[in-house]
Protein backbone atom coordinates (compact mmCIF):
# COMPACT_ATOMS: atom_id res chain seq x y z
CA UNK A 1 0.00 0.00 0.00
CA UNK A 2 2.89 2.15 0.23
CA UNK A 3 2.73 3.11 -3.24
CA UNK A 4 -0.24 4.53 -2.76
CA UNK A 5 0.49 7.19 -0.48
CA UNK A 6 2.02 9.27 -3.19
CA UNK A 7 -1.33 9.60 -5.72
CA UNK A 8 -1.29 12.45 -7.05
CA UNK A 9 2.20 13.90 -7.81
CA UNK A 10 3.65 15.39 -10.65
CA UNK A 11 6.96 13.78 -10.11
CA UNK A 12 5.28 10.68 -10.29
CA UNK A 13 6.19 8.48 -14.26
CA UNK A 14 2.33 9.27 -15.52
CA UNK A 15 0.57 12.12 -13.92
CA UNK A 16 -2.86 12.38 -15.19
CA UNK A 17 -5.64 15.32 -14.21
CA UNK A 18 -9.06 16.17 -15.10
CA UNK A 19 -7.83 14.08 -18.65
CA UNK A 20 -10.22 14.80 -21.65
CA UNK A 21 -9.70 12.91 -24.84
CA UNK A 22 -12.49 13.16 -27.85
CA UNK A 23 -12.49 12.20 -32.08
CA UNK A 24 -14.55 12.95 -34.96
CA UNK A 25 -16.90 10.29 -35.55
CA UNK A 26 -18.25 10.08 -39.58
CA UNK A 27 -20.51 13.00 -39.01
CA UNK A 28 -17.45 14.83 -38.29
CA UNK A 29 -19.06 15.41 -34.49
CA UNK A 30 -17.03 15.27 -31.37
CA UNK A 31 -17.52 12.42 -29.44
CA UNK A 32 -15.88 12.28 -26.12
CA UNK A 33 -14.66 9.13 -24.77
CA UNK A 34 -12.61 10.19 -21.73
CA UNK A 35 -14.61 12.70 -19.62
CA UNK A 36 -11.77 13.76 -17.29
CA UNK A 37 -9.46 11.36 -15.93
CA UNK A 38 -6.96 11.41 -13.46
CA UNK A 39 -4.91 9.16 -11.69
CA UNK A 40 -0.90 8.79 -11.06
CA UNK A 41 1.49 5.48 -11.94
CA UNK A 42 4.63 5.87 -9.75
CA UNK A 43 7.73 4.42 -10.96
CA UNK A 44 7.69 0.47 -10.93
CA UNK A 45 4.43 0.33 -9.94
CA UNK A 46 2.04 -2.21 -12.04
CA UNK A 47 -1.21 -1.14 -12.61
CA UNK A 48 -4.04 -2.87 -14.44
CA UNK A 49 -6.58 -0.90 -16.62
CA UNK A 50 -9.90 -2.34 -16.68
CA UNK A 51 -12.89 -1.89 -18.63
CA UNK A 52 -15.60 -3.00 -21.38
CA UNK A 53 -15.20 -2.26 -24.97
CA UNK A 54 -15.83 1.55 -25.23
CA UNK A 55 -14.70 2.15 -21.86
CA UNK A 56 -11.77 4.69 -23.03
CA UNK A 57 -8.74 2.34 -22.18
CA UNK A 58 -7.54 1.52 -25.11
CA UNK A 59 -7.54 5.18 -25.80
CA UNK A 60 -5.91 6.01 -22.35
CA UNK A 61 -2.88 3.91 -23.67
CA UNK A 62 -2.79 5.52 -26.80
CA UNK A 63 -2.53 8.87 -24.65
CA UNK A 64 0.49 7.79 -23.18
CA UNK A 65 2.01 6.83 -25.67
CA UNK A 66 1.64 9.79 -27.45
CA UNK A 67 -0.74 8.03 -30.06
CA UNK A 68 -3.69 10.07 -29.77
CA UNK A 69 -3.36 14.01 -28.49
CA UNK A 70 -5.14 14.84 -25.31
CA UNK A 71 -8.43 17.23 -25.69
CA UNK A 72 -7.33 19.05 -22.72
CA UNK A 73 -6.87 18.42 -18.81
CA UNK A 74 -2.94 17.50 -17.94
CA UNK A 75 -0.83 14.50 -19.01
CA UNK A 76 2.55 13.98 -17.87
CA UNK A 77 4.59 11.46 -18.72
CA UNK A 78 8.44 11.24 -17.86
CA UNK A 79 8.53 14.18 -16.85
CA UNK A 80 6.99 15.54 -20.06
CA UNK A 81 3.26 17.65 -20.65
CA UNK A 82 1.59 15.78 -23.42
CA UNK A 83 -1.35 17.91 -23.09
CA UNK A 84 0.69 21.17 -23.96
CA UNK A 85 0.68 22.59 -27.05
CA UNK A 86 4.15 23.04 -27.92
CA UNK A 87 4.93 19.13 -27.45
CA UNK A 88 7.49 18.54 -30.35
CA UNK A 89 8.35 15.39 -32.54
CA UNK A 90 10.80 14.79 -31.06
CA UNK A 91 9.82 14.81 -27.43
CA UNK A 92 6.72 11.75 -28.72
CA UNK A 93 10.22 10.22 -30.20
CA UNK A 94 11.69 10.47 -27.06
CA UNK A 95 8.74 9.78 -24.96
CA UNK A 96 8.06 5.95 -27.22
CA UNK A 97 11.77 4.92 -26.45
CA UNK A 98 10.46 5.10 -22.72
CA UNK A 99 7.10 3.88 -23.10
CA UNK A 100 6.85 0.63 -25.02
CA UNK A 101 3.51 -0.87 -26.81
CA UNK A 102 2.43 -4.43 -26.77
CA UNK A 103 -0.66 -4.59 -28.89
CA UNK A 104 -3.27 -7.00 -29.36
CA UNK A 105 -2.97 -8.51 -32.51
CA UNK A 106 0.65 -10.37 -32.53
CA UNK A 107 0.82 -10.93 -36.28
CA UNK A 108 0.02 -7.03 -36.82
CA UNK A 109 3.35 -5.73 -34.80
CA UNK A 110 6.13 -8.24 -35.91
CA UNK A 111 7.80 -6.26 -39.22
CA UNK A 112 10.74 -8.79 -39.84
CA UNK A 113 10.59 -12.39 -41.48
CA UNK A 114 12.85 -13.39 -38.77
CA UNK A 115 12.71 -13.35 -34.89
CA UNK A 116 16.15 -11.89 -33.89
CA UNK A 117 15.42 -9.31 -37.13
CA UNK A 118 12.51 -8.22 -35.59
CA UNK A 119 13.65 -7.55 -32.38
CA UNK A 120 16.69 -5.72 -33.77
CA UNK A 121 14.06 -3.47 -35.03
CA UNK A 122 13.83 -1.18 -32.38
CA UNK A 123 17.46 -0.89 -31.50
CA UNK A 124 17.81 -0.22 -35.02
CA UNK A 125 15.84 3.00 -35.15
CA UNK A 126 17.14 4.45 -31.99
CA UNK A 127 20.65 4.35 -33.97
CA UNK A 128 22.11 2.35 -31.12
CA UNK A 129 25.60 0.74 -32.75
CA UNK A 130 25.96 -2.34 -34.48
CA UNK A 131 27.53 -4.46 -31.50
CA UNK A 132 25.46 -2.88 -29.28
CA UNK A 133 22.36 -4.03 -30.66
CA UNK A 134 24.12 -7.77 -31.04
CA UNK A 135 23.93 -7.67 -27.54
CA UNK A 136 20.60 -6.36 -26.66
CA UNK A 137 18.63 -8.51 -28.94
CA UNK A 138 20.04 -11.75 -27.83
CA UNK A 139 19.47 -10.64 -23.88
CA UNK A 140 15.99 -9.71 -24.99
CA UNK A 141 15.67 -13.22 -26.32
CA UNK A 142 17.03 -14.60 -23.19
CA UNK A 143 14.75 -12.59 -21.11
CA UNK A 144 11.67 -13.98 -22.73
CA UNK A 145 12.75 -17.34 -22.98
CA UNK A 146 12.56 -17.00 -27.22
CA UNK A 147 16.41 -17.46 -27.75
CA UNK A 148 15.78 -21.16 -29.10
CA UNK A 149 13.55 -19.60 -31.84
CA UNK A 150 16.13 -16.52 -32.93
CA UNK A 151 16.31 -17.44 -36.65
CA UNK A 152 12.92 -18.76 -36.35
CA UNK A 153 10.13 -17.13 -39.05
CA UNK A 154 7.55 -15.13 -36.38
CA UNK A 155 4.64 -17.29 -39.02
CA UNK A 156 5.56 -19.90 -37.56
CA UNK A 157 5.15 -19.19 -33.97
CA UNK A 158 2.40 -19.90 -31.59
CA UNK A 159 0.14 -16.37 -30.13
CA UNK A 160 1.92 -16.78 -27.11
CA UNK A 161 5.32 -16.77 -28.72
CA UNK A 162 4.89 -14.27 -30.98
CA UNK A 163 3.60 -11.80 -28.42
CA UNK A 164 6.72 -12.72 -26.59
CA UNK A 165 8.88 -11.78 -29.32
CA UNK A 166 6.76 -8.61 -29.61
CA UNK A 167 8.17 -7.98 -25.92
CA UNK A 168 11.51 -8.69 -26.63
CA UNK A 169 11.34 -6.01 -29.41
CA UNK A 170 10.01 -3.34 -26.74
CA UNK A 171 12.44 -4.68 -24.08
CA UNK A 172 15.74 -4.24 -26.38
CA UNK A 173 14.84 -0.49 -26.66
CA UNK A 174 15.54 -0.38 -22.99
CA UNK A 175 12.25 1.09 -21.97
CA UNK A 176 10.94 1.84 -18.29
CA UNK A 177 7.19 1.51 -19.15
CA UNK A 178 5.67 -1.04 -20.93
CA UNK A 179 2.10 -0.95 -22.05
CA UNK A 180 0.11 -4.21 -22.71
CA UNK A 181 -2.95 -2.70 -24.83
CA UNK A 182 -5.23 -6.01 -24.54
CA UNK A 183 -2.25 -8.32 -25.47
CA UNK A 184 -3.58 -10.97 -24.29
CA UNK A 185 -6.94 -11.17 -26.07
CA UNK A 186 -6.31 -13.16 -28.84
CA UNK A 187 -4.48 -15.98 -26.74
CA UNK A 188 -5.99 -19.56 -25.56
CA UNK A 189 -5.53 -19.38 -21.74
CA UNK A 190 -1.66 -21.01 -21.77
CA UNK A 191 -0.57 -18.43 -24.23
CA UNK A 192 -1.92 -15.85 -21.62
CA UNK A 193 -0.54 -16.81 -18.66
CA UNK A 194 3.17 -17.11 -20.88
CA UNK A 195 2.77 -13.70 -21.93
CA UNK A 196 1.44 -12.52 -18.39
CA UNK A 197 4.09 -14.31 -16.15
CA UNK A 198 6.78 -12.43 -18.72
CA UNK A 199 5.76 -8.91 -18.09
CA UNK A 200 5.46 -9.67 -14.01
CA UNK A 201 8.84 -10.76 -14.15
CA UNK A 202 10.22 -7.92 -15.81
CA UNK A 203 8.46 -5.74 -13.51
CA UNK A 204 9.59 -7.20 -10.28
CA UNK A 205 13.01 -8.07 -11.42
CA UNK A 206 13.63 -5.05 -13.61
CA UNK A 207 11.37 -2.47 -11.89
CA UNK A 208 9.97 -1.85 -15.55
CA UNK A 209 6.59 0.09 -14.92
CA UNK A 210 4.20 -2.11 -16.21
CA UNK A 211 0.31 -1.08 -17.26
CA UNK A 212 -1.94 -3.78 -18.52
CA UNK A 213 -5.20 -2.69 -20.35
CA UNK A 214 -7.77 -6.16 -20.53
CA UNK A 215 -11.25 -6.71 -19.95
CA UNK A 216 -10.17 -9.82 -18.23
CA UNK A 217 -10.76 -9.60 -14.77
CA UNK A 218 -8.57 -12.75 -13.61
CA UNK A 219 -5.60 -10.74 -15.50
CA UNK A 220 -5.86 -8.11 -12.69
CA UNK A 221 -5.29 -10.00 -9.35
CA UNK A 222 -1.61 -9.83 -9.28
CA UNK A 223 -1.31 -6.44 -10.09
CA UNK A 224 -0.41 -3.38 -7.12
CA UNK A 225 -3.43 -1.56 -8.09
CA UNK A 226 -6.51 -1.73 -10.27
CA UNK A 227 -8.01 1.24 -12.07
CA UNK A 228 -11.74 0.14 -13.54
CA UNK A 229 -13.31 2.57 -16.21
CA UNK A 230 -16.81 3.17 -17.34
CA UNK A 231 -17.98 5.37 -20.07
CA UNK A 232 -14.45 6.97 -20.01
CA UNK A 233 -14.65 7.67 -16.15
CA UNK A 234 -12.97 6.38 -13.57
CA UNK A 235 -15.57 3.72 -11.53
CA UNK A 236 -13.39 2.42 -9.40
CA UNK A 237 -9.57 2.08 -8.07
CA UNK A 238 -7.95 0.39 -5.59
CA UNK A 239 -6.24 -3.11 -4.82
CA UNK A 240 -7.27 -5.92 -6.74
CA UNK A 241 -8.89 -7.28 -3.16
CA UNK A 242 -10.48 -3.68 -2.95
CA UNK A 243 -11.93 -3.61 -6.37
CA UNK A 244 -13.26 -7.29 -6.48
CA UNK A 245 -14.97 -6.64 -3.13
CA UNK A 246 -17.67 -4.56 -5.09
CA UNK A 247 -19.23 -7.01 -7.29
CA UNK A 248 -21.79 -5.11 -7.93
CA UNK A 249 -20.55 -2.04 -9.38
CA UNK A 250 -18.26 -3.97 -11.44
CA UNK A 251 -21.34 -5.70 -12.88
CA UNK A 252 -22.96 -2.30 -14.02
CA UNK A 253 -19.63 -1.37 -15.85
CA UNK A 254 -20.47 -4.87 -17.78
CA UNK A 255 -17.81 -6.76 -16.71
CA UNK A 256 -17.50 -10.36 -15.34
CA UNK A 257 -16.96 -10.63 -12.06
CA UNK A 258 -13.72 -13.30 -10.95
CA UNK A 259 -14.67 -16.37 -10.24
CA UNK A 260 -13.65 -16.54 -7.13
CA UNK A 261 -14.93 -13.42 -6.06
CA UNK A 262 -18.68 -14.51 -7.42
CA UNK A 263 -17.90 -18.12 -5.48
CA UNK A 264 -17.01 -16.91 -2.23
CA UNK A 265 -20.08 -13.72 -2.35
CA UNK A 266 -22.38 -16.44 -3.30
CA UNK A 267 -21.32 -18.69 -0.19
CA UNK A 268 -21.25 -15.62 2.05
CA UNK A 269 -24.68 -14.69 0.73
CA UNK A 270 -26.13 -18.38 1.53
CA UNK A 271 -24.74 -17.93 5.17
CA UNK A 272 -20.83 -19.20 5.03
CA UNK A 273 -18.57 -17.58 7.42
CA UNK A 274 -16.11 -16.58 5.09
CA UNK A 275 -13.81 -13.54 5.84
CA UNK A 276 -11.99 -11.49 3.60
CA UNK A 277 -11.29 -11.29 -0.29
CA UNK A 278 -9.60 -13.87 -2.50
CA UNK A 279 -7.99 -12.65 -5.44
CA UNK A 280 -6.46 -15.32 -7.21
CA UNK A 281 -7.63 -19.22 -6.94
CA UNK A 282 -5.05 -20.15 -4.29
CA UNK A 283 -6.32 -17.58 -2.32
CA UNK A 284 -9.95 -18.90 -2.47
CA UNK A 285 -9.27 -22.82 -2.10
CA UNK A 286 -7.66 -21.89 1.16
CA UNK A 287 -10.42 -19.55 2.28
CA UNK A 288 -12.91 -22.14 1.83
CA UNK A 289 -10.44 -24.89 3.17
CA UNK A 290 -9.76 -23.20 6.69
CA UNK A 291 -13.43 -22.00 7.10
CA UNK A 292 -14.77 -25.57 6.20
CA UNK A 293 -12.13 -27.40 9.03
CA UNK A 294 -13.58 -24.30 11.47
CA UNK A 295 -17.19 -25.70 10.75
CA UNK A 296 -16.55 -29.35 10.90
CA UNK A 297 -14.31 -28.71 14.11
CA UNK A 298 -17.37 -26.39 15.50
CA UNK A 299 -19.89 -29.28 14.60
CA UNK A 300 -17.57 -32.00 16.22
CA UNK A 301 -17.70 -29.91 19.59
CA UNK A 302 -20.97 -29.22 19.86
CA UNK B 1 -0.55 -23.44 -43.76
CA UNK B 2 2.49 -23.51 -41.72
CA UNK B 3 4.91 -24.88 -44.43
CA UNK B 4 4.50 -21.95 -46.96
CA UNK B 5 7.98 -21.48 -48.25
CA UNK B 6 9.61 -17.79 -48.88
CA UNK B 7 10.55 -17.88 -52.99
CA UNK B 8 12.42 -20.92 -53.72
CA UNK B 9 15.27 -20.73 -51.36
CA UNK B 10 17.20 -23.87 -51.24
CA UNK B 11 19.46 -24.68 -47.80
CA UNK B 12 22.61 -26.03 -48.34
CA UNK B 13 26.07 -25.59 -47.82
CA UNK B 14 28.13 -24.66 -51.02
CA UNK B 15 30.44 -22.61 -52.25
CA UNK B 16 27.59 -20.42 -53.69
CA UNK B 17 25.80 -20.09 -50.25
CA UNK B 18 28.53 -18.59 -49.08
CA UNK B 19 28.78 -15.96 -51.50
CA UNK B 20 28.18 -12.42 -50.55
CA UNK B 21 24.33 -11.43 -51.11
CA UNK B 22 25.33 -8.04 -52.76
CA UNK B 23 28.45 -10.09 -54.49
CA UNK B 24 25.53 -12.40 -56.21
CA UNK B 25 23.61 -9.73 -57.13
CA UNK B 26 26.80 -8.18 -59.27
CA UNK B 27 28.18 -11.88 -60.39
CA UNK B 28 24.04 -12.23 -62.02
CA UNK B 29 24.16 -8.81 -63.83
CA UNK B 30 27.99 -9.63 -65.39
CA UNK B 31 26.37 -13.06 -66.10
CA UNK B 32 23.37 -11.48 -67.96
CA UNK B 33 25.95 -9.52 -69.38
CA UNK B 34 27.78 -12.62 -70.93
CA UNK B 35 24.81 -14.50 -72.23
CA UNK B 36 24.32 -11.75 -74.36
CA UNK B 37 27.76 -11.01 -75.59
CA UNK B 38 27.99 -14.62 -77.24
CA UNK B 39 27.87 -14.88 -80.76
CA UNK B 40 29.28 -17.94 -82.32
CA UNK B 41 29.70 -21.82 -81.43
CA UNK B 42 32.01 -22.23 -78.93
CA UNK B 43 30.84 -18.98 -76.64
CA UNK B 44 27.76 -20.76 -76.12
CA UNK B 45 28.87 -23.98 -75.60
CA UNK B 46 31.20 -22.19 -72.81
CA UNK B 47 28.33 -20.51 -71.62
CA UNK B 48 26.26 -23.52 -71.17
CA UNK B 49 29.00 -25.80 -69.16
CA UNK B 50 29.81 -22.69 -67.06
CA UNK B 51 26.31 -22.68 -66.07
CA UNK B 52 25.95 -26.49 -65.50
CA UNK B 53 28.95 -26.09 -63.38
CA UNK B 54 27.57 -23.83 -61.49
CA UNK B 55 24.35 -25.90 -61.05
CA UNK B 56 26.90 -28.37 -59.97
CA UNK B 57 28.64 -26.10 -57.56
CA UNK B 58 25.27 -24.97 -55.77
CA UNK B 59 24.40 -28.28 -54.54
CA UNK B 60 21.05 -27.95 -55.64
CA UNK B 61 19.56 -30.77 -56.95
CA UNK B 62 19.25 -30.47 -61.28
CA UNK B 63 15.59 -31.51 -60.52
CA UNK B 64 14.58 -28.61 -57.96
CA UNK B 65 16.42 -26.27 -60.97
CA UNK B 66 14.46 -28.17 -63.74
CA UNK B 67 11.55 -27.09 -62.23
CA UNK B 68 11.96 -23.15 -62.89
CA UNK B 69 12.08 -23.77 -66.55
CA UNK B 70 9.36 -24.95 -66.45
CA UNK B 71 7.11 -21.64 -66.91
CA UNK B 72 9.32 -20.67 -69.60
CA UNK B 73 9.09 -23.86 -71.49
CA UNK B 74 6.73 -22.51 -74.33
CA UNK B 75 8.12 -19.62 -74.53
CA UNK B 76 11.02 -21.22 -75.07
CA UNK B 77 9.95 -23.64 -77.74
CA UNK B 78 7.74 -20.19 -79.49
CA UNK B 79 11.20 -18.65 -79.60
CA UNK B 80 12.33 -21.77 -81.38
CA UNK B 81 9.74 -22.54 -84.05
CA UNK B 82 9.75 -18.67 -84.68
CA UNK B 83 14.18 -18.49 -85.17
CA UNK B 84 14.07 -21.84 -87.01
CA UNK B 85 11.54 -20.53 -90.11
CA UNK B 86 12.31 -16.54 -90.10
CA UNK B 87 15.69 -16.88 -89.80
CA UNK B 88 16.93 -15.96 -93.84
CA UNK B 89 20.45 -17.46 -94.87
CA UNK B 90 22.74 -18.96 -97.46
CA UNK B 91 22.46 -23.19 -96.86
CA UNK B 92 18.81 -24.32 -97.05
CA UNK B 93 18.42 -27.58 -95.12
CA UNK B 94 14.51 -28.07 -96.79
CA UNK B 95 12.09 -25.98 -97.57
CA UNK B 96 8.00 -26.53 -98.32
CA UNK B 97 5.31 -24.70 -99.03
CA UNK B 98 6.28 -20.82 -98.74
CA UNK B 99 8.61 -22.12 -95.29
CA UNK B 100 12.30 -22.39 -95.30
CA UNK B 101 14.90 -23.65 -93.06
CA UNK B 102 17.93 -22.81 -93.46
CA UNK B 103 21.22 -23.93 -91.15
CA UNK B 104 21.76 -20.80 -89.96
CA UNK B 105 18.20 -20.70 -88.59
CA UNK B 106 18.90 -24.01 -86.93
CA UNK B 107 22.10 -22.73 -85.40
CA UNK B 108 20.03 -19.15 -84.19
CA UNK B 109 16.98 -21.03 -82.69
CA UNK B 110 19.72 -23.23 -80.82
CA UNK B 111 21.32 -20.52 -79.82
CA UNK B 112 18.45 -18.18 -78.23
CA UNK B 113 17.37 -21.44 -76.42
CA UNK B 114 20.61 -22.15 -74.61
CA UNK B 115 20.99 -17.85 -74.00
CA UNK B 116 17.38 -17.91 -72.59
CA UNK B 117 17.90 -21.13 -70.52
CA UNK B 118 21.26 -20.02 -69.08
CA UNK B 119 19.94 -16.35 -68.42
CA UNK B 120 17.27 -18.25 -65.98
CA UNK B 121 19.41 -21.37 -64.83
CA UNK B 122 22.23 -18.83 -63.43
CA UNK B 123 19.65 -15.68 -62.04
CA UNK B 124 17.38 -18.45 -60.46
CA UNK B 125 20.72 -19.83 -58.94
CA UNK B 126 22.59 -16.90 -58.16
CA UNK B 127 19.65 -14.98 -56.56
CA UNK B 128 16.89 -17.41 -55.40
CA UNK B 129 17.92 -20.71 -54.75
CA UNK B 130 21.48 -19.78 -52.97
CA UNK B 131 20.14 -16.63 -50.89
CA UNK B 132 17.39 -15.95 -48.53
CA UNK B 133 14.99 -13.42 -49.80
CA UNK B 134 15.94 -11.22 -46.68
CA UNK B 135 19.76 -10.98 -47.59
CA UNK B 136 18.40 -10.81 -51.03
CA UNK B 137 16.62 -6.82 -50.08
CA UNK B 138 19.69 -6.42 -47.60
CA UNK B 139 22.08 -6.53 -50.52
CA UNK B 140 19.55 -4.29 -53.19
CA UNK B 141 19.42 -1.92 -50.47
CA UNK B 142 23.27 -1.58 -49.77
CA UNK B 143 23.94 -1.66 -53.51
CA UNK B 144 21.55 0.91 -54.37
CA UNK B 145 22.21 3.18 -51.47
CA UNK B 146 24.20 5.56 -53.83
CA UNK B 147 21.07 6.41 -55.44
CA UNK B 148 20.19 8.12 -52.20
CA UNK B 149 22.04 11.02 -53.73
CA UNK B 150 19.64 11.34 -56.32
CA UNK B 151 16.71 11.31 -53.30
CA UNK B 152 15.41 7.80 -54.49
CA UNK B 153 13.84 6.44 -51.43
CA UNK B 154 16.07 3.07 -51.21
CA UNK B 155 15.34 2.38 -47.30
CA UNK B 156 12.10 2.64 -47.59
CA UNK B 157 11.76 0.69 -50.87
CA UNK B 158 13.54 -2.80 -49.40
CA UNK B 159 11.16 -1.44 -46.63
CA UNK B 160 8.58 -2.42 -48.36
CA UNK B 161 10.08 -5.74 -49.73
CA UNK B 162 11.02 -6.86 -46.35
CA UNK B 163 7.34 -6.02 -45.11
CA UNK B 164 5.76 -7.63 -48.54
CA UNK B 165 7.98 -10.95 -47.54
CA UNK B 166 6.98 -10.98 -44.02
CA UNK B 167 3.28 -11.00 -44.66
CA UNK B 168 3.13 -13.27 -47.65
CA UNK B 169 2.28 -16.23 -45.12
CA UNK B 170 0.20 -14.24 -42.65
CA UNK B 171 -1.97 -13.21 -46.23
CA UNK B 172 -2.07 -16.26 -47.61
CA UNK B 173 -3.17 -17.62 -44.51
CA UNK B 174 -5.53 -15.25 -43.95
CA UNK B 175 -6.85 -16.55 -47.79
CA UNK B 176 -7.75 -19.83 -46.59
CA UNK B 177 -9.50 -19.36 -43.68
CA UNK B 178 -11.90 -16.73 -45.60
CA UNK B 179 -12.34 -19.58 -48.32
CA UNK B 180 -13.42 -21.62 -45.64
CA UNK B 181 -15.58 -19.46 -44.12
CA UNK B 182 -17.00 -18.72 -47.67
CA UNK B 183 -17.68 -22.42 -48.31
CA UNK B 184 -19.56 -22.36 -45.36
CA UNK B 185 -21.36 -20.10 -46.55
CA UNK B 186 -21.86 -21.89 -49.28
CA UNK B 187 -20.05 -20.25 -52.14
CA UNK B 188 -18.32 -22.88 -54.32
CA UNK B 189 -15.32 -22.39 -55.46
CA UNK B 190 -14.90 -25.52 -57.75
CA UNK B 191 -17.49 -25.53 -60.31
CA UNK B 192 -18.66 -23.10 -63.40
CA UNK B 193 -17.00 -21.54 -66.19
CA UNK B 194 -14.42 -19.40 -65.69
CA UNK B 195 -16.17 -16.20 -65.57
CA UNK B 196 -18.13 -18.07 -62.88
CA UNK B 197 -15.53 -18.84 -60.88
CA UNK B 198 -14.04 -15.87 -61.28
CA UNK B 199 -16.76 -14.15 -59.62
CA UNK B 200 -16.51 -16.53 -56.88
CA UNK B 201 -13.03 -15.24 -56.20
CA UNK B 202 -14.66 -11.76 -54.97
CA UNK B 203 -16.22 -12.78 -51.35
CA UNK B 204 -12.40 -14.08 -50.99
CA UNK B 205 -11.24 -10.91 -52.54
CA UNK B 206 -13.01 -8.57 -50.65
CA UNK B 207 -12.28 -9.43 -46.97
CA UNK B 208 -8.96 -9.98 -48.00
CA UNK B 209 -8.27 -6.15 -49.24
CA UNK B 210 -10.51 -4.83 -45.94
CA UNK B 211 -8.52 -6.56 -43.75
CA UNK B 212 -4.69 -6.27 -45.47
CA UNK B 213 -5.68 -2.04 -45.15
CA UNK B 214 -6.55 -3.12 -41.39
CA UNK B 215 -3.18 -4.60 -40.71
CA UNK B 216 -1.53 -1.66 -42.52
CA UNK B 217 -3.03 0.65 -40.32
CA UNK B 218 -1.92 -1.10 -37.45
CA UNK B 219 1.73 -2.01 -38.23
CA UNK B 220 2.43 1.17 -39.41
CA UNK B 221 1.14 2.33 -35.68
CA UNK B 222 3.22 -0.93 -34.14
CA UNK B 223 6.37 0.45 -36.18
CA UNK B 224 5.79 4.38 -35.06
CA UNK B 225 5.48 2.92 -31.66
CA UNK B 226 8.86 1.40 -31.78
CA UNK B 227 10.41 4.87 -32.84
CA UNK B 228 10.69 4.33 -36.57
CA UNK B 229 11.33 7.15 -38.28
CA UNK B 230 12.53 6.07 -42.14
CA UNK B 231 15.78 5.23 -42.88
CA UNK B 232 17.89 8.53 -41.25
CA UNK B 233 20.15 7.73 -38.33
CA UNK B 234 19.19 3.86 -38.87
CA UNK B 235 21.56 1.54 -37.60
CA UNK B 236 21.98 -2.85 -38.78
CA UNK B 237 22.28 -5.07 -36.29
CA UNK B 238 24.15 -7.54 -39.39
CA UNK B 239 26.66 -5.40 -41.28
CA UNK B 240 27.95 -8.00 -44.54
CA UNK B 241 31.56 -7.65 -45.29
CA UNK B 242 33.01 -8.92 -48.19
CA UNK B 243 36.10 -11.44 -47.83
CA UNK B 244 38.67 -12.56 -50.52
CA UNK B 245 36.21 -15.29 -51.44
CA UNK B 246 33.41 -12.89 -52.66
CA UNK B 247 36.26 -10.92 -54.80
CA UNK B 248 37.85 -14.51 -56.29
CA UNK B 249 33.93 -15.43 -57.81
CA UNK B 250 34.17 -11.60 -59.22
CA UNK B 251 37.43 -12.01 -60.72
CA UNK B 252 36.78 -15.51 -62.12
CA UNK B 253 33.04 -14.20 -63.51
CA UNK B 254 35.31 -11.12 -65.57
CA UNK B 255 38.08 -13.84 -66.65
CA UNK B 256 34.73 -15.66 -68.12
CA UNK B 257 33.65 -12.70 -69.94
CA UNK B 258 37.04 -11.95 -71.05
CA UNK B 259 37.27 -15.24 -72.50
CA UNK B 260 33.97 -14.76 -74.23
CA UNK B 261 34.90 -11.72 -75.89
CA UNK B 262 37.92 -13.67 -76.96
CA UNK B 263 36.09 -16.73 -78.36
CA UNK B 264 34.19 -14.09 -80.54
CA UNK B 265 36.69 -13.51 -82.60
CA UNK B 266 37.57 -16.88 -83.35
CA UNK B 267 34.97 -16.92 -86.58
CA UNK B 268 33.95 -20.19 -86.66
CA UNK B 269 30.60 -21.42 -88.46
CA UNK B 270 27.41 -19.31 -87.90
CA UNK B 271 27.85 -16.07 -85.97
CA UNK B 272 24.85 -13.98 -84.62
CA UNK B 273 24.09 -11.00 -86.25
CA UNK B 274 25.48 -7.73 -84.59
Amino acid sequence: MKKMENRTNPENFIHAADLRCSYRDENGNRQEILHGVSFDVARGEYVAILGHNGSGKSTLAKLINGILEPDGGTLVVAGKDLASPDVTDDDIYELRRQVGMVFQNPDNQLVATLVEEDVAFGPENLGVPTAEIRQRVDAALATVGMTDYARHEPHRLSGGQKQRVAIAGILAMEPSCMILDEATAMLDPAGRREVLSTVERLNREKGITLITITHYMNEAAHADRVIVLNDGKILLEGTPAEVFAEPEKLMAAGLDVPQCTALVHGLRASGAALEGEPVTIEECADLICRAWEEKRHGDRRA
Amino acid sequence: MKNIAFGQYYPARSPLHALDARMKVILAILYIVCTFLCKNVFCFGALLASALLLVLCSRVPLRIILRSLRPVLFILLFTAVLNVFLTGGETELFGFWRLHVYVEGVYHAAFMMVRIVVLILTTSLFLTYTTTPIALTDAIESLLTPLRWLHVPVHEFAMMMTIALRFIPTLTEETYKIMSAQKARGVDFSHGGLIRRARALIPILIPLVVSSFRRADELAMAMECRCYRGGKGRTKMTVPHLHVYDLFALLLVVAFGAGIVWLNRQGYGYTMPR
